[in-house]
C-alpha cells in the first residue's frame, strides 16, 4: 500500500520538493556519499530520494532509521508544520561539571552537530486536524540524555497542553537521565510525572511515542505514562540498558530482548506502529480520546 | 513461537537468573571494604561509604526505634512479595501511619534474600498498594529510601519496571495522604525515586542521593574504576548538596561518625523531624498539599533562558 494511503494532505508532495536534509550525526555514519545510504540492518544501498520519500525506512528490510527531532515534527504533523515553543531554553551547567571532558563543551559540540539548543523540541501543530502539542527528543544531542532543560520543556509542553484543553505527543529518543547534572536529572522525573497527573486527572489526552532507543528515567517516567503507549518496530525500550544487565547476569542478553516486540508480547506497550502509519493510527485515537463528557 | 523454543527460553532465563544469584552470593562472602573500594580523603566518596557502611542502621532497625507497632503485609497482589522492600501499619507516637521502605540484608543469607536492597517491579507495586491502602482510610505515609538501585535483571525488565516505577511517580504525585519520604543510607536514582516523591523529603547527614553510582559514572565517563572519589564529588549528591538544590527539606543530624556509631540517637533525631514535618504536612486540605506538592517537584531544576 502506498504510503499516500495513510496521509490525510498533500504533505508528502510538498515535502518531496524539499532539499534532503543533513541527517543527524547518528545517521550520517552510513552514508556512503550524498546520495545513497547503506542500511545497517540488511546492507542495501538505498537512494536517498527513495529513504526519504519512504519515511526514512529501509525500503527493502523495513529498518527505521534514527531521525531527529525536527525531522519527527515535520513526519508526524499535517503539512510538515510546527510551532516551536520554549526553544530559547539552555542549560546553565548548574553542577559545572568535569570529566575527562567539560560538560558545557559537550553542550556546545551538541548544539553546533544538532542545530538545536537542548535535546528536545517542543511546538504546537495539528495532526490529522486535531490541535497538538507535540515535544519530540533528539538522540543525537548528548544521547537524547534528560536534564533540567529537557525536564523543564516537557513539563511546559505538559502545561501548555493543561492551558489549551489539547491532546499531548511526546515522542522519545533517549539514554536516560543526564549524569552531568546529577540529582536535578533525576528528579525531573519526578517533576513531568506531577505534570502528568494533572493531565491525567483533567481527563486530557496523552500519547507516548517511544522510538529508537529509549531507556533509563525516560522510559521510567513520562515515556511509559501515555494513554497509549506507541513505539516504532524494533525500538531498543528498557529500564536498565543491555550492558549493564549483561554485566549483572554475565550473560549475553537474548536474541530481541527490550525490542518493540517483546515489550509488546509482555504486555507493557499497547501498540507497535510502523511509521508510515503513525499518523493514521495516532490520528483515529485522537477521535476516540477527544472527547470526555466529564471534562 | 513453539512451545519447544519457548520452553528453551524460560530455561535459559533461569539459568540467567541463577548464574546471577550465584555471583551475588560470590559477592555477598566477600568483606566489605574490598567490594566498596579503597577509601579516600575525598569528602563526597566518604559520605558514599559512610552511607553504605554495613553497621548503619537499616529501615528495619529504624521502624523497631521509630514506631510502638509494625504490622507488616507482603505481596503486590500481581505476582510476588519483593523482600528488597517491606512495609505495613506502625503506629507513630500513638497514631497510626503506613510504612515502607527498602530492605538491605545484614549477612550472606539476607543480602540475598533483600536482593541487595534493589527492588523488582513486584517491589515497587507493593509499595503503591500500600500507599493507596493508606489513601482509602486517610492515613499518612512515610516511607525510607536505601537502596543502591533498581534491579537490573531480565525479570525486572520483563514485568515492567520502568513502567512500575513511571506509575508509582504518577499515583503518588495525586495520592490525597501525607507523604514523608527520608533518605536513610543510599539514595540510588530511579529506584529509590520511586517511594520518594513526596510533600517532604528528609535526609540522614551522611546519606546520599544521586542519579547513578559514583562507580557507573566513573565506569561510562572516565572508562575506569579509578575515578569514583572525582565521579562522587562531581555527582553534587551529598544532603547538604540536596539541599542547596532546594530537593531536601531537612538534614537530620547523625551522631559523630555517622548513624553506625548509635543508632537510638539517630532514630530519636529523625522521630522528632518526622513528627514536626507531619504535623505541617497534615494540617494542609488534600487539594491544596496535592497542589504544594506538585510546587515542591514543579521547582526542581536550573538552566539559563536567552534573552
Ligand atoms: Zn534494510
Amino acid at each position: 500500500m502506498s504510503p499516500l494511503r495513510y496521509d490525510g494532505g498533500m504533505a508528502w508532495f510538498k515535502r518531496e520538493k524539499r532539499p534532503f536534509r543533513a541527517l543527524p550525526e547518528e545517521d550520517r555514519r552510513v552514508r556512503t556519499e550524498g546520495v545513497f545510504t547503506k542500511c545497517p540492518d540488511c546492507g542495501s544501498i538505498i537512494w536517498n530520494k527513495e529513504l526519504a520519500e519512504n519515511f526514512l525506512v529501509c525500503p527493502r528490510c523495513g529498518h527505521h532509521f534514527k531521525i531527529g527531532a525536527r525531522k519527527r515534527m515535520e513526519l508526524l504533523l499535517d503539512d510538515g508544520e510546527f510551532e516551536e515553543f520554549a526553544a530559547g531554553i539552555r542549560s546553565s551547567d548548574p553542577l559545572e561539571f568535569e570529566d575527562r571532558k567539560n560538560y558545557r563543551d559537550r553542550i556546545e559540540a551538541s548544539r553546533r552537530s544538532t542545530g538545536l539548543n537542548e535535546a528536545v523540541i517542543c511546538a504546537e501543530g495539528s495532526l490529522r486536524g486535531h490541535r497538538v502539542v507535540c515535544a519530540a527528543m533528539e538522540y543525537s544531542f548528548i544521547g537524547g540524555s534528560m536534564g533540567s532543560v529537557v525536564g523543564e520543556k516537557i513539563t511546559l509542553a505538559v502545561e501548555r497542553s493543561l492551558e489549551r484543553k489539547i491532546p499531548l505527543i511526546i515522542v522519545s529518543a533517549s539514554g536516560g537521565a543526564r549524569m552531568m547534572e546529577g540529582v536535578l536529572s533525576l528528579m525531573q522525573m519526578a517533576k513531568i510525572s506531577s505534570a502528568l497527573s494533572r493531565l491525567d486527572r483533567e481527563g486530557l489526552p496523552y500519547v507516548s511515542l517511544l522510538t529508537d532507543p529509549t531507556t533509563g528515567g525516560v522510559t521510567a517516567s513520562f515515556a511509559m505514562l501515555g494513554d497509549l503507549n506507541l513505539a516504532e518496530p524494533k525500538a531498543l525500550i528498557g529500564f536498565a540498558g543491555p550492558r549493564v544487565i549483561e554485566q549483572t547476569i554475565r550473560q549475553r542478553l537474548p536474541e530481541g530482548f527490550q525490542r518493540s516486540e517483546f515489550l509488546l508480547e509482555h504486555g507493557m506497550l499497547d501498540a507497535v506502529v510502523q511509521r508510515k502509519d503513525l499518523r493514521a493510527f495516532i490520528g483515529d485515537w485522537l477521535v476516540f480520546m477527544d472527547h470526555a463528557p466529564s471534562r | 513461537m513453539t512451545i519447544e523454543k519457548a520452553q528453551k527460553i524460560v530455561s535459559l532465563e533461569d539459568q540467567m537468573e541463577e548464574r546471577s544469584r550465584l555471583r551475588l552470593q560470590e559477592q555477598a562472602q566477600q568483606p566489605d571494604e574490598q567490594r566498596a573500594g579503597p577509601s579516600s580523603p575525598g569528602a563526597a566518596w566518604d559520605r558514599v561509604q559512610i552511607s553504605r557502611h554495613q553497621d548503619r542502621p537499616y529501615t528495619l532497625d529504624c521502624f523497631d526505634r521509630l514506631f510502638d507497632s509494625f504490622r507488616e503485609i507482603h505481596g503486590d497482589r500481581k505476582y510476588a512479595d519483593d523482600r528488597a522492600i517491606v512495609g505495613g501499619m506502625a503506629s507513630f507516637k500513638g497514631a497510626p501511619v503506613m510504612v515502607l521502605g527498602h530492605q538491605k540484608g545484614r549477612n550472606t543469607k539476607e543480602r540475598l534474600e533483600r536482593n541487595y536492597g534493589m527492588p523488582k517491579p513486584e517491589g515497587y507495586r507493593k509499595a503503591l498498594r500500600l500507599m493507596k491502602l493508606a489513601e482509602k482510610f486517610g492515613r499518612p505515609v512515610l516511607t525510607f529510601i536505601d537502596t543502591p538501585g533498581a534491579y537490573p535483571g531480565l525479570g525486572a525488565e520483563k514485568r515492567g519496571q520502568a513502567e512500575a516505577i513511571a506509575y508509582n511517580l504518577r499515583s503518588m504525585a495525586g495520592l490525597r495522604v501525607p507523604l514523608i519520604a527520608t533518605v536513610l543510607g543510599e539514595g540510588g536514582s530511579g529506584g529509590a525515586l520511586a517511594v520518594g516523591l513526596a510533600d517532604r523529603i528528609l535526609m540522614l547527614e551522611n546519606s546520599i542521593y544521586s542519579v547513578i553510582s559514583p562507580e557507573s559514572c566513573s565506569a561510562i565517563l572516565w572508562k575506569d574504576q579509578n575515578h569514583v572519589r572525582e565521579a562522587a564529588q562531581s555527582l553534587k549528591l551529598t544532603a547538604q548538596d540536596l539541599q542547596r538544590f532546594g530537593i531536601v527539606d531537612e538534614i537530620v543530624a547523625e551522631p559523630p561518625g555517622g548513624a553506625h556509631n548509635d543508632w537510638d540517637q539517630t532514630t530519636s533525631a529523625l522521630s522528632r523531624a518526622l513528627s514536626r514535618h507531619l504535623e505541617e504536612v497534615s494540617a494542609l486540605d488534600p487539594e491544596d498539599r496535592i497542589d504544594s506538592r506538585h510546587e515542591k517537584f514543579r521547582k526542581i531544576g536550573e538552566y539559563a533562558s536567552r534573552v
